[in-house]
């Protein structure tokens, strides 16, 4: 790696490399885009949560031989949305296991009369019990999935876990809950397929992970990988929601396409694409710890579920990286850490920034609190006496290797947000008046890439291009929607040739035209892709340096030079490197055991709130984000990240409730899903701290995922330390706080009641 | 029970976009956002939630902000209308959008033209606000990505361009 | 966007004679549209039951904000923002500013109009609290003429109002009488903007020697209609409230509002964060506290 403190490029805050064309309204979104004889698509959905097909009705008054109808019995290959396992059905067939699941497609070259005829389709239905939580799935009345609703479980064990019970001061236990969560991307799911008989099928869509969608697309149709093309339009918002679900959406508008002979255009409305598509895993955390005297967690037990829904889709991954996340950045000597993910008659729940560690995040840091109180020392305490240290195993036995310093980073965290004086005058002004205030603390960790042999198994590949004009290209798979992939990449790239930025572009994602480098998730981008990208480009370099036509020092203009005559001497100058898996990484997929991940990023989380008692509800005054990322590589994208995370995790927090009703979201409408408006959200104060990464491009971790971590708890600590009140599940609305300083159980679980709605 | 089988007929509306006078042959009811991106090609406006809560669809019409999904196109008629694609001018960029490139204000992009142009209204009104006229002044335009506050950073940086210009 | 355009007609009459004339021609046919705010909400996800509209939106005769000695006209077709910027309704009925100024974002208090949002009659409509309180009056005009109706006298029932199917809103009159008055408004919603209220109140109120001359108490979102605690109100005349249990205050609030579950909020919270909005409002009235 280079040295990085001698970078010009990395580390800059360079001109976002699309940003032009997004403030002047240029940037093409697939809506955006019209193909001629373009049809428009729609989907009828079932109403009911488990059930029998009987019948589906065409009403006699639309005339449909001028509509193109597909059904189950139109998919010319397997009818499955293939990802995992092949369990979910691209159209249902014969039943139904979760609401608004989709039975018959439409196309019309009218949008409102293709709406008009979506109304006409009724579906007669024998229904089934059904499953609408986790522990109606645990109860096992019903059998909706498997032998026993279980998609997936892990273990994980780690010292003795019988023997820390007899020995300890303190037994604390806890239970935790989180619910579901709507990745709310500004711009809702669409798809564009066009279909014919030489080319196959082409897809242009809003998107994360062209070739899985490319993957999914060729087990559907049973076509072989050259007869599928798959393009990124600019998408406008993704944070997970766009990772697998584009699949289910394209193959939806490849059939109407291959149906009609013309392209289709399905795009999503608002309260389809709230009701349809995935959300966030609803959790259930269990800890039982054993403490000593002095506060030293001497081990335990955690059990944590997920519930995915009505198929597996990539529940077994969210799963995964729970469980390894369950222990935070905490030393257990002993620990027995069991998961599941269960099944109910739910839309399947999918991937969201964070992926399993803001739920089991959640537990951890509010049980810290909780076992600081029953020990008698403070919520600082508890954490510096029990934070990992450099040659200490995490709880999948993976030795920390690099030099974090938890206790630094607490330190500094509580500096910057002034906590010990307020904690201070808090404690003094809470005595009267109705606002309560408080702090509150989360510390935490997020691996980085996929996990343990993940990595290896995506076997990514990168590319660089020499053009002929003498600029160059990137060439991945890895998409932009607005976390800064097309800026980073081609910063690397730059600085990596020691040519001018401006002379770096990056290719559409376009699976005829770039290498797979794996999906665009798990904060993997600037990590492990932005590191191939370093070695094609020293491979580009190479190549022209052995051509002759280059020496090892250059200028600019040489390199411009040197690249446009050897790419058009060769008709093509293409460089790639393949991931290589760092040495000394192992991992024991059967034991659940070893190095999890290639790093970490650390981070500690300030939080303070005031609680206005009259109406219960929650102001955040205040937030410190602090974190370690390895090395900041652009300082405004890396803010911009942290700040939107935090934001995320803040609706997360105190103001994203999904209304479930028989399995269906009855808030599916922006107007009564609440996220944060620029009035809501507090200052929110971000502070890296640079440690360095071998495994990763110019030193850098990845931090997309990170920041979604901490807040939440932070804040529910916060909120108990205000009022007194534990609050164990997120959301937390003024509703919850209310019923729980009542004293109501399982206050979480109150839905907004049948009766007396309107 | 359908509704009677009654059709309305198109009629002829014209307003002045981005400076240019357009004439369109649209149903009444049409709504302002289906009439630019479909009728006009303007596709800078997005529809986000098709029920003014966004402000992704945001334009402005005689000067002042509004939900274009919210506009029967009839109601728009006569009127003078600036879309994003109407704010960069003779090749240059507005300050407003320099900023929002300069200072990290646009990240997916989907909410940045509804978002700019609700600058305008507010720097027009408040040539140097403060924080919180900032927050109150876009507190209608949802952004799911940057937390808002690198627009805010945007937006005061655009007010000491203009400002100084 | 779940609706057909082409099944809808849209027309804007030139005038207001124009705009009732219509009206009384198919009396319950036309559905009057202004800023569109609720309307196209309404269009845009399939679920406008009308299919024939007429704007009102550009009459001249529904705007404008006249001031008289004794009241203010605003104009039905004023929007939120021309109520904000107007210097006496600032000045005299702050709280039909802060009402404004809560509805919505910057984009939709540009089209929406007050009566807009009178005749909706939504009871979580953030301008009606303060217009009961103000004791407002509507002028409702028609083929047939014009009369003025007391606002409180206004909504019947959930969504039900006292105008007939031919009138329209004309203007909303407001007495200028509340100098030296404390006010208090508050809205609770789900964010600080963009939001339907789950509950909000409107106190207007008056002491003279230690006791509580005049005091108006209208909350939204606890009845079927927005609401005068009008028993309350007779109950408190004439009384030091400081010397009043804060529980009986309680009670007074609980006896007059039903408060639902629903989409939104829940009844039991409703009720409990009702009686400490009401609390905190005598509190200030006694202690001569303004807030907005």
């Amino acid at each position: 790696m280079s040295d990085v403190a001698q970078t010009k490029i990395v580390g800059a805050s360079v001109a976002r490399k699309e940003g032009r064309d997004k403030v002047t309204g240029r940037a093409r979104y697939v809506d955006d885009m019209t193909l001629p004889g373009m049809l428009h698509g729609g989907t009828v959905r079932g109403s009911i949560a488990r059930g029998v097909i009987k019948k589906i009705n065409f009403a006699p008054h639309i005339d449909w031989k001028e509509y193109v109808v597909v059904t189950a019995k139109d998919i010319p290959g397997k009818n499955c949305i293939a990802l995992i396992l092949d369990d979910q059905p691209c159209l249902a067939d014969g039943c139904v296991n979760h609401p608004e699941e989709p039975i018959v497609l439409l196309a019309h070259a009218d949008r409102h009369k293709l709406w008009k005829a979506i109304e006409a389709v009724s579906i007669e239905y024998e229904e089934l019990p059904a499953l609408e939580t986790i522990e109606q799935s645990e109860a096992l009345r019903e059998i909706i999935w498997g032998t026993n609703n279980t998609f997936k479980t892990f273990l994980i064990e780690k010292g003795d876990v019988q023997a820390i019970w007899a020995g300890a001061a303190q037994i604390v236990e806890g239970e935790y809950f989180t619910g579901a969560q709507e990745q709310l991307y500004i711009e809702n799911n669409g798809i564009i397929a066009a279909f014919n008989a030489d080319d196959g099928l082409t897809i242009w869509g809003s998107l994360q992970c062209p070739y899985y969608v490319h993957k999914a697309m060729m087990k559907l149709f049973a076509l072989t990988e050259d007869k599928v093309r798959v393009v990124q339009m600019e998408t406008g918002g993704a944070f997970g929601g766009k990772e697998e679900y584009p699949s289910m959406l394209a193959g939806h508008a490849g059939l109407l396409a291959m149906k009609s002979g013309q392209p289709v255009k399905m795009i999503y409305d608002r309260m389809e694409d709230m009701v349809a598509t995935t959300k966030r895993h609803p959790s259930r955390t269990c800890h039982r710890t054993a403490v000593s005297a002095d506060g030293k967690i001497l081990g335990g037990e955690i059990d944590f579920v997920i519930d995915g829904g009505a198929y597996a889709t990539l529940s077994s991954v969210v799963l995964s990286r729970g469980t390894i996340h369950a222990g935070g950045p905490y030393h257990w000597p002993s620990v027995r850490i069991r998961s599941k993910a269960v099944a109910t008659n739910t839309p399947p729940h999918g991937a969201f920034r964070g992926f399993g560690a803001p739920q089991c995040l959640f537990a951890m840091e509010r049980h810290m609190d909780r076992i600081a109180q029953a020990v008698g020392i403070s919520a600082t305490e508890i954490r510096r006496r029990n934070f990992l240290r450099p040659g200490q195993t995490t709880t999948t036995q993976q030795k920390v290797s690099e030099d974090v310093n938890l206790e630094y980073l607490l330190d500094r965290a509580l500096k910057l947000s002034d906590y010990d004086a307020k904690k201070r005058s808090f404690a003094a002004e809470n005595l009267s008046g109705t606002k309560k205030r408080g702090m509150g603390i989360a510390a935490f960790l997020h691996g980085a890439g996929f996990t343990g042999s993940g990595e290896r198994y995506l076997d990514s590949v990168a590319g660089v291009e020499g053009c002929a004009d003498g600029t160059v290209r990137v060439l991945v798979s890895s998409t932009e929607f607005g976390q800064g992939t097309n800026t980073v990449l081609c910063q690397i790239a730059a600085e990596t040739l020691r040519i001018p930025y401006d002379s770096v572009a990056i290719a559409q994602p376009d699976t005829t035209a770039v290498p797979n480098s794996g999906p665009t998730v798990a904060s993997r981008t600037v990590m492990v892709v932005g590191k191939l990208v370093h070695s094609a480009a020293l491979g580009l370099k190479q190549t022209l340096v052995g051509a002759g036509l280059l020496g090892e020092t250059y200028t600019a203009e040489q390199f411009r030079t040197a690249c446009g005559t050897l790419a058009a001497e060769r008709g093509a100058l293409k460089s790639y490197a393949r991931y290589q898996a760092p040495p000394g990484v192992y991992w024991d997929d059967e034991k659940y055991r070893g190095e999890a991940y290639a790093t970490y990023a650390w981070a500690v989380y300030v939080a303070e709130v005031a609680v206005d008692l009259p109406t219960f509800s929650v102001a955040i005054n205040d937030f410190v984000a602090l974190q370690e990322v390895g090395k900041v590589l652009h300082p405004v994208l890396a803010e911009g990240q942290i700040v939107g995370g935090i934001a995320q995790a803040i609706g997360y927090a105190v103001y994203e409730k999904v209304a479930w009703e028989h399995g269906r979201m009855r808030n599916n409408q922006m107007t009564n899903y609440i996220m944060p408006t620029s009035s809501d959200l507090p200052p929110i104060r971000v502070y890296f701290e640079e440690f360095g990464n071998p495994h990763g491009a110019y030193g850098a971790k990845g931090i997309g995922e990170l920041p979604m971590d901490g807040p939440a708890p932070a804040i529910i600590n916060a909120v108990e330390d205000a009022t007194g009140v534990r609050c164990n599940a997120v959301p937390m609305l003024p509703e919850d706080l209310f019923a729980a300083m009542r004293g109501e159980k399982d206050a979480h679980l109150s839905g907004i009641p049948e009766a007396q709605m309107r | 029970m359908t509704v009677s089988a009654q059709r309305s007929t198109k009629c002829e509306v014209t307003f002045d976009i981005n400076g240019e006078s357009r004439s369109v042959s649209v149903f009444p009811m049409a709504r302002l956002l289906d009439v630019l991106r479909h009728e006009l090609a303007l596709t800078g406006a997005k529809e986000g939630c098709g029920e003014g809560e966004c402000g992704s669809c945001a334009i402005l019409m005689d000067g002042t902000l509004v939900n274009s999904c919210l506009v029967p196109v009839l109601q728009a008629g006569g009127t003078s209308i600036v879309t994003i694609e109407g704010l960069a001018g003779n090749g240059q960029l507005h300050p407003i959008q320099q900023a929002f490139l300069d200072c990290g204000g646009a990240q997916c992009g989907i909410c940045t033209p509804g978002m700019i142009l609700a600058t305008v209204e507010l720097l027009r009104k408040r040539p140097a606000p403060t924080l919180d006229e900032i927050r109150e002044g876009l507190s209608g335009n949802l952004c799911r990505c940057t937390g808002y506050v690198q627009i805010f950073r945007a937006v005061a940086d655009a007010a000491h361009r203009i400002a100084s210009q | 966007m779940r609706s057909d355009p082409a099944d809808y007609l849209l027309v804007a009459p030139q005038s207001l004679h124009d705009a009732v004339a219509l009206l009384a021609s198919e009396p319950g046919a036309w559905l009057p549209i202004a800023g569109g705010t609720d309307v196209m909400v309404l269009y845009g996800a399939g679920k406008l039951p009308a299919r024939k509209l007429v704007s009102i939106r550009d009459l001249r005769e529904l705007r404008g904000i006249e001031e008289f000695p004794n009241e203010i006209a605003i104009g039905a077709g004023c929007t939120y923002t021309d109520l904000r910027k107007h210097p006496a309704i600032a000045r005299e009925f702050p709280m039909l500013v802060s009402a404004a100024s809560w509805t919505g974002g910057i984009a939709n208090q540009n089209r929406g109009t007050l009566g807009g949002n009178i005749a909706n009659a939504s009871p979580a409509a953030d301008s009606l609290p303060a217009l009961l309180a103000y004791d407002a009056e509507l002028l409702l005009t028609s083929v047939r003429g014009e009369r003025r109706i007391a606002y409180r006298n206004f909504h019947l029932g959930y969504k039900k109002t006292a105008m007939y199917a031919d009138e329209l809103i004309r203007a909303i009159y407001v007495p200028r009488k509340y100098s030296g008055y404390v006010s208090f408004a508050r809205k609770i919603g789900a964010r600080q903007a963009q939001a339907i209220a789950k509950i909000s109140i409107a106190g207007l109120g008056r002491m003279a020697d230690g006791v509580i001359d005049d005091v108006r108490i209208a909350l939204g979102s606890v009845a079927p209609v927005p609401l005068r605690l009008e028993k309350m109100e007779a109950v408190l005349l004439g009384k030091n409230v400081q010397s009043l249990p804060v529980e009986d205050l309680r009670r007074l609030v609980a006896a007059e509002i039903s408060p639902i579950a629903d989409i939104r909020s829940t009844a039991d919270y409703r009720a409990v964060v009702a009686g400490n909005l009401v609390v905190e409002f005598l509190r200030q009235l006694s202690s001569g506290k303004a807030s907005t």
